[in-house]
Order: structure tokens, then C-alpha cells, then sequence
């Protein structure tokens, strides 16, 4: 029987051979509970620290590069304290400031938003939210996050490398890539950059595919899909994506690996260096594009959706309102999935692409903005009128929401091939894609630290502190990227080292003094976070065991962390999350394991 | 089981994803197989559409497969296709072993079990080793190789018809004019490698030949040793005490799309 099975798979993460859940923790030694742990919230943590940490990399990258662009002709000696030879007289090396960019784009988009994000809160919450004990399997979800480490490893060990870390963008294009005589960067840099990528990609799907197995299997008595909230959904729609694109990324790697290191032609012709042609001929830098970007486009959505389902969880409960549109918010989650399969070409339109082609790309991509502004609008609604309670996280939420509207403006802009054409691979699409998915996607990722930090250590953040890290982190990403569009309609290219040699581009030099003073503040802002993170970690105020007055399951567990979550039988739901202010009952939340039974004074027709 | 499937049927929709159970009646384990299995189908369906898209672009100058595989043991004839064909047989033939061993699990035969997987493993490994002696005379190549003309053109040798040069799609020169081609010729190319192959006129033929059969043939050769490991689990009666073979069941569904798989690179590299 399925009940059957059920059962025994849940009883097998609950300490098996009859030992009470206490006893069980009891035995564990410091290696089994905080390294080599197959428990989902410690997994969370693992995913989370991480991030952080290689956050804070790529972040302190970007403040380097942004002083280069700045004050082009400046020393900074601090430079060469920091970087040695690529540094020299504090000057930025060139090479360097390659290897900066790409290296803080690789972080971002893969390790943070990707790893970072979807890691964290996947691992935390879809348990939690699905009322299950723990993963479908702790072994592999385990081995989803030592496979992430191993990468991060790889990709940090590769700074320390006498020719610089891999230094062609993240996007990693060959021919520049694939040839170490093209840059330093594209040296052992470049081999050790795919060797971590590759298994990056075997994290993902490790991760992947354990979301999707326990999201379907393991969800508690009552649980319906439409139950479940939009958290969930957003997860598991992401980990569909990942699943589904990843794979492709890996075939490009390895043919891109086997082009670097073993002599084949796949992305390589007619290439000539010092007037010798090389061996390589038939191959095609497009198709590495082609590949790429059929991964690629999906990750602009794996980034995003699990920001977006956080940001709904945390929008409905601090406005005390139900989410405006539940079905909707569905339905153009998987919308955008499926469209995400079908717009990578609007990363290629000056490849020498068929123009028809192009308009097929251009209608596709276009047609993205119709469900994200389903989405947006029912954020709106859901706020709209609404007696908000104040938290940082209600904040980076509705800020994930201005930024989407921002950034998905440019979106349409760029996602026309006319227009694209003339503002391709300028600073307009630097600032576009920093606002609508680095921007929102870090912003849904803090809402979600900022919300269930009680949950994940038992203790609050410090609000006032959250405040103050809200604001200047919002003025800084406008103070930055703002700018950066009219830059970008000027013509200015990014990825380039200076500016100052083109006469046409004398006049940006203060524009770009400005974004910097916002990037540094920015930056500053995020110690501020580090600093209440880590000391709330220890000594932040005590949480209750429901300190956001919350309808989702998770909160129906004992704040401290047991193995299994729950001490007795795994509660039964009854209804769907977002039950808040139902007219004609006391409260103004009704929990999901509340029975429609005890709450007849305020059901609906057709809720016995 | 057929209780199970007869319960579920008669359930509406809403009782079958209302949670508390799983709603396709299968534990974690094969739903997580199936899942990846999907995902392995994405990078096997990149890899092939990326040669898809580069044969084309060079069909002109694409070898023919028939004309390159023709080698078969011991028989000094040009036999297209023929010991390609062999391996597939025996690569389907390790599938039907991986199903008998299935169903022994279902009844709980271990016997049957040990001695269908172990067909299996045979199976694989035979295919393995074909694949290893295909590679080997595809790398070798023939004894006179092929010569790159001074027009450009490639001109192929013939081990059965010495002294005669063959082109692309037909047409032969023999004789003295042969030989004042190959006294011409800008390059001699003997084999196969990743820079270059003798067979055809682009490296991207023995390129993708070699990353894809590769490819596969890793997959081959992972799924021989997690069946082996399997058949020592089997062995030592892990799953009889258990009264579950559900394990069998999940790497014979890895092993069946690794042939499935197959057909796909056997179609696509030998036959079209």
C-alpha cells in the first residue's frame, strides 16, 4: 500500500531502531553534526555560511574593479598589498581586472544566487513547509553540498594561480576562452574554472532532483499541491529548470574542456596565431553559445524564482493578507519556465542569427513580460491597503518587487532585436540584468534570512540593524545601476579595462566616480548584515515558536532543532497558507493544521 | 502491488496528490532515477544536436559511414556495418537479461537474479570490448591511408584494391594518374586521432565520434560496475532478507536507457 511506504521511508529518518529523537542527538559526534550532516537544516546552514562567504568575494572583487574604473589613472597601494603582482604600484593589472570580472560574475550568478539561494532555502523549507521528516535522501543531499564546496574550493584555489584566475567573462565564449594564448587568464585558470563548474553542475543536481522527489512523495496528510506555499512551488519550478538545463551546460563544458585540453575542433576554426593557423578547423563559437545560453536563459529563472516564491511567503504574511492570486502566481511561475526554454536566442541577436529567426526570439522573450506582470501585479494587490507589519524582510521584499518592475522594463527594451542591436553588450545590459536578477534575487534572498533566521538558529536579527541595511542597500543598487543605463545609451562597453582612451566616453569618468562612492557604500552596508548575522547567530533575542503570527507548517515545530522536526506525529493540513485576516475569525492568521471543524464562524460556502 | 495500482485508480485526483503517500506509488528511490534519467537524456540530446548541427554544416565532405565501417574479425571483405551491428545485438541482448532479472526480483527468486544480472554484466562487458576493438581500427585505419590533394580534395586508399584512390561520393583514379596525385598530395594521413582522421576531409567526424561513443561508453561502463556491485549486494542475500529487489529494478532502468541511448548514437552515427 502507498500509505505503507510512506511510512517506512519517514520512519527510516526518524533514528530507525526505536531510539527517541533525544537520544539520537546525543550521539552525535562535532563531525556528524556540522560537517558530515545529512540533516536538512544543517545542510541549510552549510549552503547559507558559504554563500555568505563567497559572497563577500565576489563583493570585495567588485569594489576592486570599480575603483579601477573610477580613478583609471590613481595608485591605491592597499592594491598591491592585496593582489601582489597583479597589482603593481597599485595599478590594477589588466589581466586582473579580467579575471575580477569574471570571477565576481561566475560567484554571483552560481555560487550565491544559484547554490546560495536555492541551497539554502530549498534544503530549509521545502521539509519544513511540505511537512516531511527530512529530504527523500539525507546521503545525497549531503553530497549535493560537499560537491558545492569541492566547487567553490576548486574556483577559489584557481585565484591563487601564477596566471590569474579565468578571466573571458562569466559566460566563458571560446574562441578566447578555449586558447591559453589568447589571455593568461585562459590558462590553467580557465581548466580549473570548468573542472569547478562541472561539479557545481553535480551539486545542482544532486539538489535538484532530491527537491523535486521529496516535494512530490513526502508531503504530509492534506498537503495538496494547491496547498502548498508559493515557496514551494517556486522551489521545486526551479529545480525542474535546473534539471532540465544544467545537463546542457555540462555537455558545453566538457566539449569546451575536450577543445582547451585534448586537441578536438567542436568550438575552434581558422584561427591564426602569429600567422600560423592553428590545427583546429570546423568548428563553431556559436554552437558554444547556442549551448550555453539554452542553460543560460533557464538560470536567469533559477536565480529569480526562488527569490519570487520567498518574497510572496513574506509579503502575504507581514500585510496580514492573503496573496492576491494564488492560482495565478502558478501559473505564471510555470509560464516563465516553459518560456525560459524558449528565449535563449535574445543573448545571440548579433551572432549573424537568421533576422526571422530573431523576431521568434524577439515574440518569445516578449511574451516572458506577460506572467511576470501577473506576478508583479498581484504582489501590488497583496500589498495594497494592507496593515503591514514592519520587518526587514517585508522590506527587501517589496524592494525585490521595485526592482523587478525596473529591471523587467529594460527587459523589454533589450528583448527587442532592433533595439538590442545598438545597446549590446554595453553598460545598458550590465544594468539591466544587475537590477532584475541580481538585484531582486539577492533581495528575495535576504527577506528569507531575515524571516527565517528564528527558524534556522532559534534566535531573531536585530531589526533596527536590518532597517539601516535595507536602506542603503536599496539607495546603492539604484545609486549604481541607475546610472549605469545612461552609460550604456552612450555606448560605453562594458567588460572594458578603461574608457579614458576613447575621446567620445571623457564626459562618463564622473558618472562612473559616482557609481563607485555607491558601490563602496553598498559594501558597507553588507558588513552591516554580516555583523548582525553572526552576532544574532549567538546572541540575538530568543524566538518564539512563531514569532511572525505565520500559517505555514514550519512554525508548528519546536524552535530548537530536533532530528526528524517534529517530536510527535507530523502535523495533518487542513487548508491552504494564506488564511490571514479571514473575515469572522479572532485572529487575524488561521494555521494550516487548523480544521475547518474549529473554525466555523469564519469559513467560506463549500469549506465544511 | 496490483492492490495498490487497483486503490489508486479508483481514487480521484485530489486523494492521489493529497499527500500523506506518494502519488505515483513509487518510493523516493526510482522517482529520483527516473528524474535524473531525464536530466542524462538532456545532455545526450545536446551532444547530438551540436553534431546534428555540425554534420550538416559539412555534408559535403562527411564521410559515409558504410564506407568507414567495414572492418569485421577475421573476414577480409569490406562488411558495412556489420560488427556494429553485432554490438548493438548484444548490447539489446544484456537488456533482455537486465528484464529477466527484474522480474526474478519481482518473485523473489534470487537465483534468477544472480544469474540474469550476471548475463547482464557479460552483456556490457562484450560490448565494452567490441567497442575497444572498434575504436582500435577506426584509430589504426587503413594501411595506405588517405592523401590530401593538392586541389584541396581527399583521396582515400583501398587496402583490397592497391593502387587506387577513391573520392567522396564517388569516383576513382588508378594507375599512373593515382600516382601523380599522391606524389602531389599536401598531406598523408593515416587513422584517426582528434586533430585529424583519414575518413573525411573535417576533424569534427572523429572529434564527435570519439566524445559521444565515449561518452556512452562510460555510461556503459559505469552501469557494469554499479551492476556489479549490485549482483555482490544480490549475492550475499542483502535484498532477500529485505524481501525487496527494488534495487535491481533501479539500475535496470539505468541500464535500459543506456542502450536506449544507444540506438540514438547507432542511428545517428552509423545508419543515417
Amino acid at each position: 500500500m502507498p500509505n505503507e511506504i510512506i511510512k517506512r521511508s519517514h520512519d527510516a529518518h526518524v533514528s530507525g531502531n526505536g531510539h527517541g529523537h533525544d537520544e539520537h542527538e546525543h550521539h552525535q559526534t562535532f563531525w556528524t553534526k556540522y560537517v558530515f550532516s545529512q540533516d536538512h537544516k544543517m545542510i541549510s546552514k552549510q549552503f547559507l555560511i558559504t554563500a555568505i562567504l563567497m559572497a563577500l568575494l565576489a563583493m570585495s572583487m567588485s569594489t576592486i574593479f570599480r575603483l579601477q574604473l573610477a580613478w583609471p589613472d590613481k595608485h591605491f597601494p592597499f592594491l598591491e598589498t592585496v593582489l601582489g603582482k597583479w597589482a603593481k604600484d597599485g595599478r590594477l593589472d589588466p589581466s586582473m581586472y579580467l579575471a575580477l570580472i569574471t570571477i565576481h560574475g561566475t560567484i554571483m550568478v552560481f555560487f550565491v544566487l544559484t547554490g546560495g539561494l536555492s541551497g539554502t532555502f530549498s534544503n530549509l523549507l521545502i521539509p519544513f513547509q511540505c511537512g516531511a521528516r527530512d529530504m527523500a535522501s539525507g546521503f545525497l543531499n549531503m553530497l549535493s553540498y560537499w560537491f558545492f564546496f569541492a566547487s567553490c574550493t576548486v574556483m577559489c584555489a584557481s585565484l591563487f594561480l601564477t596566471t590569474g584566475p579565468a578571466s573571458a567573462g562569466w559566460t566563458v565564449y571560446p574562441p578566447l576562452s578555449a586558447l591559453p594564448q589568447a589571455i593568461p587568464g585562459s590558462g590553467a585558470g580557465m581548466t580549473l574554472w570548468l573542472v569547478s563548474m562541472v561539479l557545481f553542475i553535480g551539486s545542482a543536481l544532486l539538489g535538484g532532483i532530491n527537491y523535486v522527489v521529496t516535494v512530490i512523495n513526502l508531503r504530509t496528510k492534506g498537503m495538496k499541491m494547491t496547498r502548498l506555499p508559493l515557496t514551494i512551488w517556486a522551489f521545486t519550478i526551479t529545480a525542474i529548470l535546473g534539471i532540465l538545463s544544467f545537463p546542457v551546460l555540462f555537455a558545453a563544458a566538457l566539449l569546451l574542456l575536450f577543445d582547451r585540453s585534448f586537441g578536438t575542433s567542436f568550438y575552434l576554426s581558422d584561427i591564426h596565431i602569429g600567422g600560423v593557423p592553428l590545427e583546429h578547423v570546423g568548428g563553431s563559437p556559436i554552437l558554444y553559445q547556442h549551448l550555453f545560453w539554452f542553460l543560460g536563459h533557464p538560470e536567469v529563472y533559477i536565480v529569480l524564482l526562488p527569490a519570487l516564491g520567498l518574497a510572496s511567503e513574506v509579503i502575504s504574511t507581514m500585510s496580514r493578507k492573503p496573496i492576491f492570486g494564488y492560482k495565478a502566481m502558478i501559473g505564471s511561475m510555470l509560464v516563465i519556465a516553459f518560456l525560459s526554454f524558449v528565449v535563449w536566442g535574445h543573448h545571440m541577436f548579433i551572432t549573424g542569427m537568421n533576422p526571422f529567426l530573431g523576431s521568434v526570439f524577439v515574440f518569445t522573450t516578449l511574451l516572458v513580460a506577460i506572467p511576470s506582470a501577473v506576478k508583479v501585479f498581484n504582489y501590488i494587490a497583496t500589498l495594497w491597503k494592507a496593515n503591514i507589519v514592519m520587518s526587514p524582510a517585508i522590506l527587501f521584499a517589496i524592494g525585490l518587487v521595485s526592482f523587478f518592475i525596473s529591471g523587467g522594463l529594460t527587459g523589454i527594451i533589450l528583448g527587442d532585436s532592433a533595439l538590442d542591436i545598438n545597446i549590446h553588450d554595453t553598460y545598458f545590459v550590465v544594468a539591466h540584468f544587475h537590477i532584475v536578477m541580481g538585484s531582486s534575487a539577492i533581495f528575495g534572498m535576504f527577506a528569507g534570512i531575515y524571516h527565517w533566521f528564528p527558524r534556522m538558529y532559534g534566535r531573531m536579527m536585530n531589526k533596527k540593524a536590518g532597517y539601516l541595511h535595507f536602506w542603503l542597500t536599496f539607495l546603492s543598487v539604484y545609486g549604481v545601476f541607475f546610472p549605469m543605463h545612461f552609460i550604456g545609451l552612450a555606448g560605453v562597453p562594458r567588460r572594458y579595462y578603461a574608457n579614458t582612451s576613447y575621446e567620445g566616453f571623457s564626459g562618463i569618468i564622473n558618472i562612473n566616480e559616482l557609481i563607485t562612492m555607491f558601490a563602496l557604500l553598498g559594501a558597507f552596508a553588507q558588513l552591516i548584515f554580516i555583523a548582525n548575522f553572526f552576532y544574532s547567530i549567538w546572541r540575538g533575542k530568543r524566538a518564539v515558536q512563531n514569532p511572525w503570527k505565520s500559517n505555514t507548517i514550519e512554525w508548528t515545530a519546536p524552535v530548537e532543532h530536533l532530528h526528524g522536526n517534529w517530536p510527535g506525529e507530523i502535523p495533518t493540513v487542513h487548508r491552504w497558507a494564506y488564511d490571514y485576516s479571514k473575515p469572522g475569525h479572532s485572529d487575524d492568521f488561521i494555521p494550516q493544521t487548523t480544521p475547518y471543524s474549529e473554525t466555523v464562524s469564519s469559513n467560506l460556502p463549500g469549506e465544511e | 502491488m496490483s492492490q495498490a495500482h487497483a486503490a489508486t485508480a479508483t481514487a480521484s485526483t485530489e486523494e492521489v496528490w493529497g499527500g500523506g503517500h506518494s502519488p505515483f506509488n513509487v518510493r523516493w528511490g526510482k522517482l529520483y532515477m527516473w528524474i535524473f534519467l531525464i536530466s542524462d537524456a538532456f545532455t545526450f540530446s545536446s551532444l547530438l544536436v551540436a553534431y546534428g548541427t555540425l554534420r550538416h554544416r559539412f555534408s559535403e565532405i562527411w564521410p559515409t559511414p558504410g564506407e568507414v565501417f567495414t572492418h569485421f574479425p577475421f573476414i577480409h571483405h569490406h562488411v558495412p556495418l556489420a560488427y556494429v551491428g553485432l554490438m548493438t545485438f548484444i548490447l539489446i541482448m544484456s537488456s533482455v537479461t537486465m528484464v529477466l532479472a527484474v522480474d526474478a526480483g519481482h518473485q523473489m527468486n534470487k537465483k534468477g537474479v544472480k544469474l540474469w544480472l550476471g548475463l547482464t554484466i557479460v552483456g556490457g562487458l562484450m560490448f565494452l570490448g567490441s567497442q575497444a576493438w572498434e575504436w582500435y581500427h577506426f584509430i589504426h585505419g587503413s594501411e595506405g591511408g588517405s592523401y590530401y590533394l593538392a586541389d584541396g580534395r581527399l583521396a582515400r586508399t583501398d587496402d583490397l584494391e592497391p593502387g587506387v584512390l577513391k573520392f567522396h561520393g564517388g569516383g576513382m583514379v588508378e594507375g599512373a594518374e593515382a600516382q601523380v596525385l599522391i606524389a602531389t598530395a599536401t598531406k598523408h594521413v593515416h587513422g584517426a586521432n582528434l586533430i585529424g582522421n583519414e575518413y573525411g576531409a573535417t576533424p569534427l567526424f572523429g572529434d564527435f565520434f570519439f566524445f559521444i561513443t565515449g561518452f556512452h561508453g562510460f555510461h556503459v561502463f559505469s552501469g557494469v560496475v554499479i551492476n556489479t556491485i549490485v549482483l555482490i549486494v544480490v549475492s550475499r542475500g542483502f535484498l532477500e532478507r529485505k524481501k525487496d529487489y527494488e534495487l535491481v529494478e533501479k539500475v535496470g532502468l539505468y541500464w535500459h536507457f543506456v542502450d536506449l541511448v544507444w540506438v540514438f548514437v547507432f542511428t545517428f552515427f552509423y545508419l543515417v
